[in-house]
């Protein structure tokens, strides 16, 4: 039990910015992370001797996928407004348009686009954990990360609309 | 130079990660020195990648909330399994994901089970029976309290498991009565409470043959509140114009005051 404690509590602060990033909600993404450490916990025996950072992380992200699919199965509308009122840490005015700006381009990409910039570029997983996380060849896990930052790019350029229009 | 590899985009994205071996991020950077526009672009990328770091940062500095320090849900597991708010969520994730996640590999994709679509359609129709009869002042139920006996042994026959009316006086809430309801071709069953307030709260209970048991599942619709679950064949709906907090003990009690009755002498572990 302590064995699995002291390999659990290191990844909890990660696995929390990764929750909140995707859900921007304090209580539901520790929710989430209670979720999975429960779910962990309860499939530990079943944990290959692998990767256990990249083991949490795909147990979150399946988790979190899940409740969506049930929001949307439900018809509410989970939609952007909600991060219009997000206070930034930053202190300056500047700092915190510039900060909030930049969730809110995230917030413009598709799940899978949010999950590989938050995956690679924020909790520092490798190619390879990413593509273990998300279950798809490293290939694809380095077109994605391309197209999402593309479009990142795209929409903190040209805003919603120029994004809007190039969905395909 | 021969046998060179050509850039792709994967050396690109490598070179805005500093994940690059060092001969690689040289060249890569000599490549770019010809391409003041791709340049800007992978400039760009490598500030936006900063800034959403930034932005994130003070989450993962943030203390730890104690529920989620692993001896408090190791404890917590041993006591119950079920009852806090965070197996509401869960209980999405049991259900879509059925008894069959192994390890690696595409399992945990599971697609929505029968079990999920019942509930949610179980809470669909009990909010919107709440909706309607809460506000019904002069007939909100078929059935009143004062027959209680006659009301519960009535909706057991037609609903075909045995139902009772829970006794929910310590949270507030006195029985008014009940009343019959269609869940599609099927009976449901409604009971009605009363706060002192006049708030009112119901109970909605159907037989459901997918599902021997789920996990509490929360849903709030304008402002009415619902938790839901399936145990032994039967979906049970709670709703109220109250919050999630308010709610989950009620729906904790009804659970077990259920569970008590069915089978006292088993317990969940």
């Amino acid at each position: 039990m302590d064995e699995i404690a002291s390999l659990l509590e290191p990844q909890i602060p990660a696995l929390r910015r990764y929750a909140w990033a995707l859900l921007r909600d304090d209580e539901g993404a520790d929710d989430l992370v209670q979720d999975t450490l429960e779910r962990a916990i309860g499939r530990w025996s079943q944990r290959r001797d692998g990767d256990l950072r990249a083991w949490l992380f795909a147990i979150q992200r399946n988790l979190f996928l899940n409740g969506l699919r049930q929001r949307r199965s439900r018809g509410a509308h989970v939609g952007d407004e909600a991060l219009n009122d997000l206070p930034a840490p930053g202190t300056s005015p500047e700092n915190h348009a510039s900060l909030h700006d930049i969730l809110v381009g995230l917030d413009a990409l598709p799940e899978e686009q949010r999950s590989i910039l938050l995956l690679v570029g924020v909790e520092d997983l490798s190619y390879e954990q990413a593509a273990k996380v998300l279950d798809v060849p490293i290939g694809t896990v380095m077109s994605r990360l391309s197209r999402a930052r593309a479009r990142l790019r795209d929409f903190m350029d040209n805003g919603r609309s120029a994004v809007l229009r190039r969905v395909k | 130079m021969t046998g060179e590899r050509p850039i792709g985009e994967d050396d690109l994205q490598a070179f805005v990660d500093g994940r690059l071996p060092s001969a690689r991020f040289e060249a890569i950077k000599l490549y770019l020195a010809d391409q003041p526009a791709l340049a800007e672009q992978v400039s760009r990328e490598i500030e936006q990648r900063d800034a959403l770091r930034a932005r994130l940062a003070f989450k993962a500095q943030e203390p730890v909330p104690s529920r989620l320090r692993v001896a408090n849900i190791l404890a917590s597991r041993r006591r119950s399994s079920i009852f806090r708010p965070a197996a509401i969520a869960a209980a999405v994730a049991w259900l879509a994901i059925g008894g069959v996640l192994g390890g690696f590999g595409g399992v945990w994709w599971a697609s929505r089970s029968r079990g999920q679509d019942e509930i949610a359609d179980a809470a669909g129709s009990a909010i919107a029976a709440h909706r309607i009869y809460v506000s019904e002042r002069l007939h909100p139920v078929e059935v009143p309290a004062d027959q209680e006996a006659h009301l519960v042994q009535w909706l057991s026959r037609r609903v075909g498991k045995p139902l009772f009316a829970p006794n929910l006086n310590a949270q507030g809430y006195r029985l008014i009565g009940g009343r019959l309801l269609p869940a599609g071709n099927e009976p449901a069953a409604l009971f009605m409470y009363e706060d002192a307030g006049g708030g009112r709260l119901t109970l909605y209970a159907r037989s459901d043959g997918g599902e021997e048991r789920t996990a509490f599942r929360f849903e709030t619709q304008e402002g009415v509140s619902a938790f839901s679950w399936i145990e032994k064949g039967l979906s049970y709906v709670v709703s109220a114009r109250v919050d999630r907090a308010q709610l989950l003990p009620i729906a904790e009690t009804i659970y077990k005051q259920f569970e008590a009755t069915s089978d006292p002498a088993k317990s969940r572990s």
